[in-house]
C-alpha cells in the first residue's frame, strides 16, 4: 500500500521539476545507453563470428606438420593458418618421406574409431591463370577427399560430385567453382560440364574433365578480405594428385570429430599420436589445434574488449549517480518544510526514508529504461553499419535496468536518509 | 470540573533544558503541569519567548521533556521509541499551523489522506473519510484543487480536515489564525467552536487574548511558567 503511494508521490515530485529530472537523468541515460550500444554490437559480432566459425567445423581438428625450431619461436603465430601453412609451402627441404602419410592416419584411425568421424583434406596444390580467348581466371587447385564433402556443404549447381572410381582410382576429373562458369560461360553452369581444363600447375601440365560446378563456400569475411571474385577453386580427388604429381603424403589436414567428442583434448592427444612417428626427427613435428578453441580464443578476447568498454562505461553511470545524489539533496533541502510536515503528520523516519529512495530509484530505472532504448538502436545501427545482424543481448537489458536500480538505492540512501534524520520542529519551520 | 471527565494531555513537571555550548544551558521551561480533559477546548496564551512553542512541540511529541511525566490518552511518552512516537502523533494528534504546511503539488484531498496513510489506512476507507472531513470543512467543492490554488483561510480549512483525519484525541491549532485576515481568521475560529461543539479535544495556542477568551480555559504562560488559569467565556465573540 505504501510502496503503491510512494512510486504515486515519486512521480508527482519528479513531474514537478520535469526539466531537472530529465537533465539528471540524462547520465544514467548515456551511461546505460552506452553499455547497451557496446554489449549490443559485441554481442552482435561475437555472434556472427562464432557461428561463421562454427560452420567451417565446430567439429573439426586441424592437423600439420611444422618445423621443430618454430615451435617456441611464437606460439600466437602457429595458430595462424596462412603463416603456419606458408612456410610449410615453401618446402624447405621438405621431401614426399617427411610428409604425414596415409599409413599414419589410418593408424589413428583405427585406434580411435569413437573419436574420428572422418578426415578432411582439402590441400592446396598450386595456382595458376586459365586463359581463354580473351578471357581469363585465376584458379586455386586443391584436392579433397571425401571427408571433405562430409565435413563441408558444397552444394552442387550443376553436374555432380566425384563417384566412388573417381576417388579410388583417381581419375583426371574436377569441381569448378561457380566463378568459372560465370566468367566462361555467362553463368550457365551446365555448359561447362564435360569442358577439358588444361592447366599448368607446379611445372607440369594437366588435363581435367570438369564433372561438377559448385557454389562458392566463402564467408563475409573472406569476400571483404578477397574484394573480388575473379578466381576460381577447383577441386580434385587426393588420389588424382598424387597420381598426376607423383606425390604422397600431407603437409596437412582436418579430423571431423564424432558428436560427443571433446575437440581440444583430442586435438592433443592426435598430436601426441603423430608426433610418435617424428620423435626421431630433428627438423619437423606436428601440431594441431581446434576450431573449438579458436572460437573460444575469439570469444575470451572479444568478452575482454567489451568487459573493458563496460567498465569505462560504467564510470559513466557512477557520474551520473552522483548527480543523481546531488540533485536528490538538492530536492531534500528545498522540501524540508514538507517533510516535516510529513513527520508531524506521522510519517516515521524509515518512511520518509522509502519515499525519497524511491523517487531516486525511480529517477534511475526511467533514465536506464530510455538508455536501454537509445542504447539498442544505436547499438542495432552500429552492428548493421559493421555488417552483422543486430542480437542485443537479453542479459544486458536486465543486467542494465537492475544496475539502475542499484545506483538508484545506493546514490539515493544518503540524500534520503539526511531527509530521515530530519528534525522536525527546525523542518517545519524552514523557510 | 466534573471527577467522570476523562485526562486527555497529563503534564507533570515538565522541565526543557536546551544546551548551547558546554557552559550555557537554556531551560525553557521550568516545571509545568497542567491536565487537559476530554472535549475541552483550552487556549494557551503568552508573548514570544514565554516558552509556549516548545511547550507546544513537547505535547505535540516534537520534542521530548527534559524531565517530567507526560501522559497522552493513557501513554506515557517515556517508554516510547521514536518509532512509537510517530505512530503515537499519528493516531493521538491533530496538528494546525500557522502557516498551514500543506504538502505542495498535492491535492486537498490527498492531503487530508495523508495522516491515514501513513496510519496504514486502506485506500478506499482513506479516501471516505478525506471527502467526509472535507464536505465538514466546507471544501467539498474543492477536493481536487493544488494548494497553490487555495487561498489562505481554504489552506486553513483543509489542514483542520486534515488533522481530524484519524480522530486524535486532541487538535493542536498553533496560532491557525496568524496569516489571516481578520474575516477569514473569523471563519476558521467559527470552525473550530464547530468542532469542539462535537466534541473534539482542541488545544489553542495563541498570542490573542481575544480569542483565548473564546475558549473554555485560558492558561497563561510566562518565562516557562504557568502564571495564570481562569475560565473563559466559551462562546464566540460578536464581529
Amino acid at each position: 500500500m505504501l510502496i503503491k503511494e510512494n512510486i504515486r508521490m515519486a512521480i508527482t515530485s519528479l513531474r514537478a521539476n520535469l526539466s531537472r529530472t530529465l537533465l539528471t537523468m540524462l547520465g544514467i541515460i548515456i551511461g546505460i545507453a552506452s553499455v547497451i550500444a557496446i554489449m549490443t554490437v559485441g554481442n552482435s559480432l561475437t555472434l556472427s563470428i562464432s557461428s561463421e566459425l562454427q560452420s567451417a567445423g565446430a567439429n573439426n581438428i586441424t592437423v600439420y606438420l611444422n618445423y621443430k625450431d618454430d615451435v617456441d619461436e611464437d606460439t600466437e603465430d602457429e595458430n595462424e593458418n596462412g603463416i603456419v601453412f606458408g612456410k610449410i609451402a615453401s618446402k624447405r627441404g621438405v621431401t614426399d618421406s617427411d610428409l604425414i602419410n596415409d599409413e599414419m592416419i589410418s593408424a589413428l584411425v583405427a585406434k580411435y574409431p569413437d573419436e574420428v568421424a572422418a578426415i578432411s583434406m582439402n590441400e592446396s596444390i598450386g595456382s595458376t591463370t586459365y586463359e581463354k580467348g580473351r578471357r581469363s581466371i585465376g584458379i586455386e587447385l586443391y584436392d579433397a577427399s571425401m571427408g571433405y564433402f562430409m565435413a563441408n556443404e558444397i552444394e552442387i549447381l550443376a553436374g555432380m560430385n566425384f563417384n566412388q572410381d573417381a576417388i579410388t582410382n583417381g581419375t583426371n576429373v574436377c569441381l569448378i567453382e561457380a566463378p568459372y562458369a560465370d566468367q566462361f560461360y555467362d553463368g550457365d553452369y551446365r555448359r561447362a560440364i564435360g569442358e577439358e581444363l588444361t592447366l599448368d600447375v607446379n611445372g607440369r601440365t594437366i588435363i581435367l574433365t570438369i564433372i561438377g560446378v559448385y557454389k562458392p563456400k566463402q564467408s563475409q569475411m573472406m569476400m571483404i578480405a578477397n574484394g573480388s571474385s575473379s578466381t576460381a577453386n577447383c577441386l580434385i580427388p587426393v588420389k588424382t594428385k598424387e597420381n598426376l604429381f607423383q606425390s604422397s603424403g600431407h603437409y596437412y589436414f582436418d579430423i571431423i570429430t564424432t558428436v560427443g567428442t571433446n575437440p581440444d583434448d583430442f586435438a592433443n592427444k592426435a598430436a601426441d599420436f603423430f608426433n610418435a612417428y617424428y620423435r626421431s626427427s630433428d627438423t619437423f613435428v606436428v601440431e594441431t589445434f581446434s576450431m573449438a578453441s579458436m572460437v573460444s580464443m575469439m570469444e575470451t578476447s572479444m568478452s575482454a574488449i567489451t568487459t573493458a568498454i563496460t567498465i569505462i562505461a560504467g564510470i559513466a553511470l557512477l557520474v551520473g549517480g552522483i548527480g543523481v545524489m546531488n540533485i536528490m539533496l538538492v530536492s531534500i533541502t528545498e522540501r524540508t518544510r514538507e517533510i516535516g510536515t510529513r513527520k508531524a503528520l506521522g510519517a516515521t523516519n524509515g518512511s520518509i526514508r522509502l519515499q525519497f529512495i524511491t523517487e531516486s530509484m525511480i529517477m534511475c530505472l526511467i533514465g536506464g529504461a530510455i538508455g536501454v532504448v537509445l542504447g539498442l538502436g544505436m547499438g542495432s545501427a552500429g552492428a548493421k553499419a559493421m555488417g552483422y545482424p543486430a542480437a542485443p543481448s537479453i542479459t544486458s537489458i536486465i543486467g542494465s535496468l537492475l544496475f539502475s536500480l542499484a545506483i538508484g538505492v545506493f546514490f539515493g540512501y544518503y540524500p534520503a536518509n539526511k531527509a530521515a534524520k530530519m528534525n522536525p520542529i527546525d523542518a517545519l519551520r524552514y523557510e | 470540573m466534573e471527577p467522570e471527565k476523562k485526562k486527555i494531555i497529563q503534564l507533570q513537571n515538565i522541565i526543557k533544558r536546551f544546551y548551547i555550548g558546554k557552559p550555557n544551558e537554556l531551560q525553557i521551561l521550568n516545571g509545568i503541569s497542567l491536565d487537559v480533559y476530554k472535549g475541552e477546548f483550552v487556549s494557551i496564551v503568552g508573548a514570544s519567548g514565554s516558552g509556549k512553542s516548545t511547550l507546544m512541540n513537547v505535547i505535540g511529541l516534537l520534542d521530548r521533556p527534559t524531565e517530567g511525566k507526560y501522559i497522552i490518552n493513557d501513554i506515557d511518552i517515556d517508554d516510547a521509541s521514536d518509532e512509537d512516537l510517530s505512530y503515537i502523533r499519528n493516531q493521538e494528534i491533530g496538528f494546525v499551523f500557522q502557516t498551514y504546511n500543506l504538502v505542495p503539488k498535492t491535492n486537498a484531498l490527498k492531503n487530508v489522506e495523508l495522516p491515514l496513510l501513513y496510519g496504514h489506512v486502506p485506500a478506499k476507507e482513506r479516501r471516505r473519510k478525506a471527502e467526509e472531513l472535507l464536505e465538514l470543512v466546507g471544501m467539498g467543492d474543492r477536493m481536487k484543487h493544488m494548494p497553490e490554488e487555495l487561498s489562505g483561510g481554504q489552506k486553513q480549512r483543509v489542514a483542520i480536515a486534515r488533522s481530524l483525519a484519524n480522530d486524535p484525541s486532541i487538535v493542536l491549532a498553533d496560532e491557525p489564525t496568524g496569516a489571516l485576515d481578520s474575516h477569514t481568521g473569523r471563519v476558521v475560529m467559527d470552525l473550530f467552536h464547530k468542532l469542539h461543539e462535537r466534541g473534539t479535544t482542541i488545544l489553542l495556542i495563541t498570542h490573542s487574548p481575544e480569542l483565548a477568551e473564546e475558549t473554555q480555559r485560558i492558561i497563561t504562560i510566562q518565562d516557562g511558567y504557568i502564571t495564570g488559569e481562569r475560565e473563559g467565556k466559551a462562546v464566540r465573540n460578536a464581529d
